[in-house]
C-alpha cells in the first residue's frame, strides 16, 4: 500500500484513477482504518484528501454553505452560523462515535461509506444536500439521495471523490431536525434515524418540507410522501399522523440483532413524529 | 517496499520517523518511538486508550496514518508531566485512586487534559459526555469523573 497526499482535486483524481478501483480515499479514517485493520479492504493506494484546500473548508454560498468533505465533526460544532442554519444536520454529525471521533470524522465519509445506518445521511437528504464530484471527466453535482446505491456501494465512479456539500439557503421560518434510535445513549449504530426540515409561511402554513429516513432500508430514503402529508397543513398532530404513516410505509427495515422488522416499523414512526415537532418548534422560532 | 520519511513534532520536540504506509500512529509511538504510554487496546475506535491530540484536537491514534503526521504536532500522554513534576490531573489521578490496572488511565488523562483546555468548569455531565470515548474496565467510572471534576476546581483556584 501507498500512502499519497495530494494539494489539488486534479492529482487526487490523476491518482485515483491510475490505481483503477485499487484506490481509496481517507478523509478522517474512522471507518477506513477499521477496514484496513480488519483486511476488509486492501488498497494500493490511500489518496489523503485533506490537503485539498476545498475538502477542509466551511464558506458561505448564496445564502447558504458550501462545506467540504472532509471537515470534521467537531469543526462543523464550532461554526455558529451554520449550526444555526441547519442545526438538525449539524445535530446528526455530533452523534457519530465520541469526542475521539468527532475530531476526525466527516461527513463526506459518513456518506461516503456508504452503511444504510449512518447518521448524516437522512439530515442531508432532509436538507436537500447536494454533493460536488470531481472526477477524470471534471465536476457534477448529485442530490444526497442519489449518491448512495446500496450497502457499502455508492454512484462514484471510478477516478471520481466527493470534494465539497452545498447546504442551500433557507426561507425565515425554516427549522430542521434529526433523531435517531439506538439500543444506549451513545456510542452505537441507529435502529431507525430520521430527518425532517419544513418551512412555514408567515401564516404558520407549512410550504415546503423534506423527511429523510435511515437504517431502515438497503439505503437512506427521501420519503416524498412523509412530506407531502406536512406541505399545505399548519403541522398539527392530524399532519403529523398522516406523516407517520407515510413513514412507516416507507419503511423496508431488516430483522437483526438491534431490532425486528415490527419493532423498526414503529420506532421510525415515533421519531419521525418527535423530529417533526422539533424541526416545527425550531421554524416558529426562526 | 519503500518507507515514508515522516517529519513531525511530538509534545513539542521534532521528531522524524519511517514508516509503512499501513502503520498507524499508534503502531509508530510504541513499536518505534517507544512512546510507550499510549496504549491499544481495541484499534477500533472504540476503547480511547490510544488517546493522544493532533494539532490540539482529540483523537484515537489508532485510527490515524502514522503518514498523517507529516508536518503536525502530535501530544502523548508523554507530553503532561513537566519532568518529575506532575500535572494536576496526574495526581488527582492518584489521590482519588481513579486508577486500577492503569491500562485506561494515559488515555483519560489525555482526554481530560483536552476538555480542561477548552473548558476550565465542566459541569459532571459534560465531562461524561466528554469522556464517553474512553473504556475502564476496572476503576469504575465514578473515581475518573470525581478526579477530573476535583483537577478543574483546583486548577481554577
Ligand atoms: C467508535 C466509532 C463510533 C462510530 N459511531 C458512529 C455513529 O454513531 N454514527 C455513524 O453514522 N457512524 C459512526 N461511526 C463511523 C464513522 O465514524 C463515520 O462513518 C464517519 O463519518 C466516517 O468519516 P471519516 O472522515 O472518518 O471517513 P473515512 O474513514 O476517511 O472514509 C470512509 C469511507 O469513505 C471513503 N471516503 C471518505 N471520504 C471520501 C470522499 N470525500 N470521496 C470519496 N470517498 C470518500 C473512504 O475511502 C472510506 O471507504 C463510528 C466509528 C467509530 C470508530
Ligand atoms: S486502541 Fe484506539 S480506541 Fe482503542
Ligand atoms: S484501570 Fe484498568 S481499564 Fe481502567
Amino acid at each position: 500500500m501507498r500512502y499519497e497526499v495530494p494539494e489539488t482535486k486534479g492529482e487526487a483524481v490523476s491518482l485515483l484513477a491510475m490505481a483503477e478501483g485499487g484506490g481509496r480515499v481517507l478523509a478522517g479514517g474512522t471507518d477506513l482504518l477499521v477496514q484496513l485493520r480488519s483486511g476488509m479492504v486492501k488498497p494500493d493506494v490511500v489518496v489523503d484528501i485533506k490537503k485539498i484546500v476545498e475538502t477542509r473548508e466551511i464558506t458561505a454560498e448564496n445564502g447558504g454553505f458550501r462545506v467540504g468533505a472532509a471537515v470534521t465533526g467537531a469543526e462543523l460544532d464550532e461554526h455558529k452560523a451554520l449550526k444555526k442554519l441547519w442545526p438538525g444536520v449539524v445535530e446528526a454529525v455530533e452523534l457519530i462515535g465520541s469526542t475521539q471521533i468527532q475530531g476526525r470524522a466527516s461527513m463526506g465519509g459518513n456518506l461516503c461509506n456508504a452503511s444504510p445506518a449512518a447518521d448524516t445521511v437522512p439530515a442531508l437528504i432532509a436538507a436537500g444536500a447536494q454533493c460536488h464530484i470531481a472526477g477524470p471527466d471534471g465536476e457534477r453535482t448529485l442530490p444526497v439521495e442519489e449518491f448512495c446505491t446500496g450497502p457499502g456501494v455508492t454512484n462514484l465512479q471510478t477516478g471520481e471523490f466527493l470534494v465539497s456539500f452545498t447546504l442551500p439557503s433557507r426561507p425565515p421560518h425554516s427549522g430542521d431536525a434529526y433523531l435517531r434510535f439506538i439500543p444506549r445513549t451513545e456510542m452505537d449504530i441507529a435502529v431507525v434515524g430520521v430527518g425532517v426540515s419544513l418551512s412555514l409561511d408567515s401564516n404558520g402554513i407549512c410550504v415546503a418540507a423534506r423527511v429523510g429516513l435511515g437504517a431502515v432500508a438497503a439505503t437512506a430514503l427521501l420519503v416524498a410522501e412523509a412530506a407531502d402529508a406536512l406541505i399545505g397543513t399548519s403541522v398539527d398532530e392530524g399532519a403529523i399522523e398522516n406523516m407517520i404513516s407515510a413513514i412507516r410505509s416507507a419503511c423496508r427495515p431488516i430483522d437483526d440483532k438491534r431490532g425486528t422488522i415490527v419493532y423498526r416499523t414503529q420506532v421510525s414512526g415515533v421519531l419521525a413524529g418527535r423530529a417533526c415537532r422539533i424541526a416545527l418548534q425550531r421554524a416558529e422560532q426562526s | 517496499m519503500t518507507r515514508e520519511h515522516i517529519t513531525t513534532t511530538i509534545n513539542g520536540d521534532p521528531v522524524e520517523f519511517l514508516c509503512d504506509a499501513e502503520q498507524t500512529l499508534l503502531d509508530v509511538l510504541r513499536d518505534e518511538l517507544r512512546l510507550t504510554g499510549s496504549k491499544e487496546g481495541c484499534a477500533s475506535g472504540d476503547c480511547g486508550a490510544c488517546s493522544v491530540t493532533l494539532d490540539g484536537r482529540l483523537v484515537c491514534a489508532c485510527l490515524v496514518l502514522a503518514a498523517e503526521v507529516e508536518g503536525h504536532e502530535v501530544t502523548t500522554i508523554e507530553g503532561m508531566a513537566v519532568g518529575d513534576q506532575l500535572h494536576p490531573l496526574q495526581q488527582k489521578f492518584l489521590d482519588h485512586a481513579a486508577l486500577q490496572c492503569g491500562v485506561c488511565t494515559p488515555g483519560f488523562l489525555v482526554a481530560a487534559k483536552a476538555l480542561l483546555d477548552r473548558n476550565s468548569n465542566p459541569t459532571e455531565t459534560e465531562v461524561r459526555f466528554w469522556l464517553a470515548g474512553n473504556l475502564c474496565r476496572c476503576t469504575g467510572y465514578d473515581k475518573i469523573v470525581r478526579a477530573v471534576l476535583d483537577t478543574a476546581a483546583e486548577m481554577r483556584g
